[in-house]
């Protein structure tokens, strides 16, 4: 089926332009603010080319674990119906919003010295498991982005029509003669885009590779980022190495996108996925085993995170309220304002040819390589001359927030878009259909699980988002996660804990309700 | 003529906008001075009913990232004082030019070197340490040799000295007390080093976690867990090197707009008020003990037989040096 190639309409570039010039505002002209700040001084010396390599080598590794067993996870929830799925799938948005400091706590707490693991090998009488260096790195990272990865190429599964899998089914088909016909190309599909996803996200990590890293072997471009405007206020090597981290998301953002290819499956009635395949027994009794390991790898940290910060819940210090209420008038408008530019920017995506729609979603991507201390530093360089920094927060907050999901809520709702695009926007400029009519009927329906996945996955990510704006709160202004850190410099670990869940509890919550009440009729 | 008339009517108009308002002094410090847990609201409290103004208390960063936020706004910032640098940093805020030298010297201090900085005034004071749980480590190490050749389970904890301070600290207690074997030392110390963390609360969470056995801290870490907590399990380890002594001190900045209210807080600053705050806020040493003494509690810590510090000059001279040994020993 050949793709249908609708013409760009004024509201189309309006919105999507607007969005795209916000985008490069925020990532290049950032980094230009800062570069241009000071006159050079330094170049790069030998520990940042070392920090660049590493850099990318962790990535490269992390993404491809991540991928790796993020398919035939996704695959085990896709095909097998069991009590509970529901549930795994829900708090698969979990790990990846926990805030760096909390992650590594609940990592340890079961890979650490003193965690589970080490005290079962302890009691046998072996030795302490040692995570600390590129394992302690890989297996942080995979932590934080399996469940991503899985929930991405979970939706390409259940974007596979249900009429493809009955005539599979009528056809005799088996599980291996499905995964040819059937689940390899959707794979094929989605799969490079979440890898540039993982890949960039593991980017610029820096506080998690380094406490799990072992030392300074384990420098990140981010470290060195941090190092140069904080340590050596050499703004402009700041810079060279943001532009560094940009040229290697560039890169990987076009090979990425040139191998991805359009899921070419015919039209479908939207029925909800039915599936006959899966039920031998070997594929069940590895699918059951696999999301076992799974879910043990992922919760078991979530559940000594549960554990931990419940008796301090209940009394939690006063300042906490105040700043939940905060973090959360921050979560909502940003995920809100997060999936409406992103459903722009994809519409505007959706109507150009190929060359020109792959360099506009390569730019879409650009802010997850974007350093946030460049991004603050930078706003921080162009706002102060004209504005008091404090009577910013937070519209800025909200602006950097927007900013920082927009690759996530993209990643999600283009290939809705384009699907979608392609089955109905032949038929509905044939019947004259245009505007909002066609978005209620054809689009709205078949886009919104699609959209509540992404606001909900905004709102989370928004919650627990140190801000890149420390640089301009006021001394009121305290999120959740400010605080949470507030409370640990002041050795209140306990109390820290407390906080740590509520805001768990909390940016799960949102995610619940905006991820539910878009699939509100449908049955995944 | 007639601009000179516009400006004497403007400069007029501001002042009566500020006359009907209380002057405003703006101090810059960093995130857990500011908070309720820390010393930030007391003192904001007894400055504001002796000056007749409004104190405001700005969370800007910590250690190095206060000073690039003051280098950042320049001459344009709206701070009148920056409060929370120590000796490592001060030779770096001098040189941008930025700084004010004090009205008046503070004296009568209870620091254990003698201090005479003409632009900045200290608060408070800290010996750096290893922090451990006393019911689980038997063999306590006294000196970095020890550390060294203890056994080799035993594991510590320090932080980035290029994201944090303490870190910092370490590297220059390092070179201070090793100034021509730090190198040797680190390559030595690697083994025991289970991991490096980019701030102290990852650090000191890590340990209270029981990842490793010590963490640096501070002396008087131990202060806190016995004073707020009633838990004596802490302790800090003295060691025969000598511990590297951190000053935290505070400096008014030229472009001051409210130049002799920042004089006055920097006076207020070894006040006793100011002062008795301080112990059991920031968990430092005050630079000048309070009448009534330290709280019940100090008591029990450590005492180092000889302090290290680098003159701020000095520490301004070696931090690279030490810093990329520090990079090689440990990359390796």
């Amino acid at each position: 089926m050949t793709q249908y190639q609708k013409p760009t309409t004024l509201f189309e570039i309006l919105m999507g332009g607007t969005v795209l010039a916000f985008l490069l505002l925020l990532t290049v002209g950032t980094v230009i603010a800062v570069g241009t700040a000071t006159s050079f001084q330094q170049g790069l010396n030998p520990s940042d080319w070392a920090a660049i390599r590493f850099t990318i080598l962790q990535a490269l590794t992390s993404a491809t674990l991540s991928i790796m067993i993020a398919i035939p996870t996704a695959r085990a929830l896709a095909r097998q119906q069991f009590r509970g799925r529901q549930i795994m799938i829900s708090l698969l948005g979990a790990p990846f919003i926990l805030p760096a400091i909390v992650a590594v706590l609940g990592i340890i707490a079961v890979w650490g010295r003193s965690g589970l693991i080490s005290d079962g090998l302890k009691a046998l009488g072996t030795e302490p498991l040692n995570i600390y260096g590129f394992t302690g790195i890989i297996l942080a990272h995979i932590f934080f982005n399996l469940p991503l990865a899985t929930r991405l190429i979970l939706q390409g599964w259940l974007a596979i029509p249900s009429e493809h899998f009955r005539l599979a089914a009528q056809l005799g088909f088996s599980t291996s003669e499905i995964n040819r016909r059937l689940e390899r190309p959707m794979l094929l599909s989605i799969i490079p885009g979440a890898f540039l996803l993982i890949f960039l996200l593991c980017i610029t990590s820096f506080a998690v590779a380094l406490a799990l890293g072992g030392g300074p072997r384990a420098t990140t471009v981010e470290l060195a980022i941090y190092q140069a405007i904080r340590f050596d206020f050499d703004l402009s090597k700041a810079a060279t190495l943001a532009i560094i981290q940009f040229g290697i998301c560039t890169l990987i953002a076009l090979v990425a996108l040139k191998i991805a290819r359009p899921m070419d499956f015919t039209i479908s009635l939207d029925q909800p996925a039915k599936r006959w395949d899966g039920h031998e027994r070997h594929t069940r009794t590895f699918d059951k085993v696999l999301l076992l390991l799974v879910a043990f790898f992922l919760f078991a940290p979530l559940i000594s995170i549960l554990l931990k910060g419940l008796q301090p819940l209940l009394s939690l210090p006063t300042q906490v309220w105040p700043a939940l209420w905060k973090s959360v008038s921050i979560a909502i408008p940003a995920a809100v304002i997060t999936t409406t530019s992103a459903t722009a920017l994809a519409a505007l995506i959706a109507s150009l040819s190929k060359h020109t729609a792959t360099a506009v979603e390569s730019v879409g991507f650009l802010t997850l390589a974007a350093s946030p201390f460049v991004i603050g530093t930078g706003l921080f360089i162009l706002l102060n001359p004209y504005f008091n920094p404090f009577a910013l927060a937070l519209p800025l907050t909200i602006t950097v927030n927007v900013i920082m999901s927009l690759p996530f809520a993209l990643r999600i709702i283009l290939p809705a878009i384009i699907r979608n695009q392609n089955d109905y926007g032949r038929l509905g400029a044939s019947l004259g259909m245009t505007g909002i009519t066609f978005f209620r009927l054809a689009i709205w329906p078949r886009i919104k699980r699609a959209l509540g996945f992404a606001t909900g996955l905004s709102a989370a990510l928004s919650m627990g988002d140190l801000g890149v704006v420390t640089l301009f709160a006021p001394p009121d202004f305290a999120t959740l996660p400010l605080t949470m850190y507030r409370l640990m410099a002041a050795y209140q670990m306990d109390a820290a804990a407390g906080t740590a869940l509520l805001l768990v509890a909390t940016s799960l919550a949102l995610f619940w309700i905006f991820d539910r009440g878009g699939r509100s009729d449908h049955f995944i | 003529m007639k601009t000179l008339l516009l400006a004497a009517g403007l400069t007029a108009m501001t002042t009566l906008a500020h006359a009907q308002d209380k002057p405003v002094l703006t101090v810059y410090t960093y995130d857990s001075f500011v908070t309720d847990w820390g010393p930030g609201p007391a003192i904001e409290k007894a400055f504001e009913t002796t000056c007749d103004c409004d104190l405001q208390l700005v969370a800007a960063g910590d250690g190095a990232s206060l000073l690039s936020r003051i280098q950042l706004e320049g001459a344009r910032s709206d701070a009148d004082i920056v409060l929370g640098l120590d000796t490592n940093l001060t030779a770096r805020a001098k040189a941008t030019g930025l700084f004010a030298t004090l009205s008046t010297s503070p004296n009568g201090l209870d620091l254990p070197v003698e201090w005479n900085d003409d632009t900045f005034a200290p608060y408070d004071w800290g010996y750096f340490a290893f922090i451990y749980d006393n019911t689980k480590l038997e063999k306590v190490p006294g000196s970095f040799q020890e550390l060294i050749d203890s056994h080799k389970n035993l594991k510590i904890i320090i932080q980035d000295p290029r994201s944090s301070t303490p870190g910092l600290g370490l590297l220059m207690w390092v070179k201070t007390a090793y100034p021509n074997t730090a190198d040797q030392i680190w390559k030595a110390l690697a083994p025991r080093i289970l991991t490096v963390t980019k701030g102290w609360s990852e650090a000191y969470g890590m340990f209270l976690e029981g990842e490793a056995d010590m963490v640096l801290s501070y002396t008087t870490s131990p202060a806190y867990h016995i004073i707020a907590e009633e838990d004596a399990t802490k302790s800090a380890a003295s060691f025969s090197e000598g511990h590297y002594l951190q000053i935290e001190v505070a400096g008014k900045l030229k472009s001051a707009d409210q130049p002799e209210l920042a004089d006055k807080f920097l006076d207020f600053m070894t006040s006793n008020e100011f002062q008795s705050i301080i112990p059991t806020t920031n968990w430092m040493y005050p630079a000048k003990f309070p009448q009534e003494g330290l709280p019940k509690g100090f008591e029990t810590l450590i005492t180092p037989v000889d302090s290290l510090i680098a003159s701020a000059k000095d520490a301004e001279k070696i931090r690279d040096t030490a810093l990329s040994e520090w990079l090689t020993a440990l990359s390796q």
